[in-house]
């Protein structure tokens, strides 16, 4: 039910609406609660017709990294962790 | 967006699997609170990888699931009152009420329109002056900035022929009062991910703060859920239960409040009866008294005789994690996704529908 999809903006339309792309399916959903100004090409999260937040793509690629660092971090300390052979 | 899918990468999976097998908390048990979830660690095949101590739970998450036959009984009525026009998200048709569903009414001849938005159902009443359109309007945070925008833009239209019949939850006092039951450990939560992006990471403080549980906010995809396990276990096996946001690319620390803003513009907390847990208090969106004129309930006061459960359903114990899909005596026989006795197995969220379709569609010998 909470399930919600990125999309692409398309076109900015009057009363707040816009065309969106979801994966390659046209659409327009509003963009009455969306919180700040969205500019065409930018991504959002759509939810039953409406987006509801812009997806950071700075933020995305950061917690990959992040997801990288922890991977290198743990080759280095393979040592198994007290405890464990219980 | 490529970024998007990487989120998906097996490889980068087996070292955050390894973490997770690495740590040493002893036995857990974590629960999500979100229908999105149940289906992705389904469907993932997250539960089958854990090690042996890390147990997964879901919780209240579904609303279509946590629906009360009251309040399906209700919309029922309103199907059937003259010249109203029901409109309602397509998970709720098949549901069964105390003596039908959604789908058999209907059936009778009653105009029950599916509808994808509420923007589909503002423009039902727009195209159906002479009828009186009413939105059921079922569903968690993330779905109710929707239900709040129509209900303002029918103002600002001055259509007198929209209205509401709300049923709507918050997901934060239902989670409480799961917690405050004691039924069922829980050792760490995981956060929903859409819920979280209206009303803030912040919103789940309270988890460490007061009832000394880690909570990781968390995506969707199998990366995200990963990560967000291992977030807990770590925050666990440190004694030091704190929040973790997992999903910063949609989930701010403040949320959405221009969404936020609207669902509280336009409703107040009230008593809510939910699915398995009966009434909660301060947990339904409810219309505001100068919204009272959208409020289907006060608008045409339907009446509704006791409702009813199927005698052998379980769901409410599904949804208070006390029981598993299979421990339900009908689970895989006589209640099957065609053939559903109640919610959790007729939602694609719900718990018994998941199980059914991702774990092991038979029934475990009673």
């Amino acid at each position: 039910m909470c399930l919600a999809v990125p999309a692409r903006i398309i076109e900015l339309r009057p009363d707040s609406m816009a065309l969106v792309d979801i994966q390659g399916t046209q659409r327009e959903v509003s963009l009455m609660v969306l919180d700040g100004d969205a500019a065409v090409g930018e991504y959002v999260l759509i939810h039953v017709g409406y987006a509801i937040e812009k997806i950071d793509e700075e933020e995305a690629a950061r917690t990959l990294a992040l997801f990288d660092e922890l991977a290198l971090h743990d080759e280095s300390f393979g040592a198994p962790t007290p405890g464990d052979e219980a | 967006m490529s970024v998007l899918a990487a989120f998906r990468d097996s490889e980068r999976a087996a070292p955050i699997l390894e973490r997770i097998r690495a740590r040493n908390t002893g036995p857990v048990s974590l629960m999500e609170f979100c229908g999105g979830h149940t289906v992705a660690i389904f469907r993932s095949g997250i539960r089958s990888v854990m090690p042996g101590n890390v147990r997964m739970l879901s919780g209240p998450g579904c609303p279509v699931c946590v629906t009360s036959n009251a309040d399906l009984d209700r919309a029922a009525a309103l199907a059937k009152m003259p010249n109203v026009l029901l409109a309602t998200y397509g998970d709720m048709l098949k549901v069964p009420g105390s003596k039908e569903s959604l789908a058999e009414v209907k059936a009778q001849g009653y105009p029950v329109h599916i509808v994808y938005s509420t923007l589909d159902a503002l423009r039902l009443a727009q195209e159906h002056p002479d009828k009186q359109v009413v939105f059921f309007a079922i569903g968690f945070e993330t779905t109710a900035p929707a239900a709040a925008a129509a209900v303002l833009q029918a103002r600002a239209q001055g259509l007198s022929n929209f209205s509401i019949c709300s049923v709507m939850k918050l997901t934060i006092p239902g989670a409480r009062a799961l917690l405050d039951m004691g039924e069922v450990r829980v050792h760490g939560v995981i956060g929903p991910g859409h819920v979280s992006s209206i009303i803030g990471a912040d919103a789940w403080r309270f988890l460490p703060e007061q009832y000394g549980l880690p909570v990781a906010i968390s995506g969707f995809e199998p990366l995200d859920l990963l990560a967000a396990v291992d977030a807990l276990l770590e925050m666990i096996e440190g004694g030091k239960p704190g929040l973790s946001n997992g999903y910063t690319r949609i989930v701010k620390a403040e949320g959405n409040r221009k969404a936020w803003g609207a669902v509280n513009a336009v409703f107040e907390r009230g008593t809510a009866t939910w699915r398995g847990f009966g009434e909660i208090p301060e947990s339904g969106l409810l219309l505001r008294e100068e919204y009272a004129a959208f409020d289907a309930d006060r608008r045409f006061q339907p009446e509704v005789a006791a409702s009813s459960e199927h005698p052998a359903c379980r769901c409410g114990e599904v949804l208070r994690g006390v029981v598993e899909p299979p421990d339900c005596e009908v689970y895989g026989t006589v209640c099957t996704p065609d053939h559903p006795l109640g919610p959790c197995m007729v939602s694609s969220e719900g718990s018994c529908a998941a199980y059914f379709h991702f774990h092991q569609g038979a029934a475990r010998p009673h």
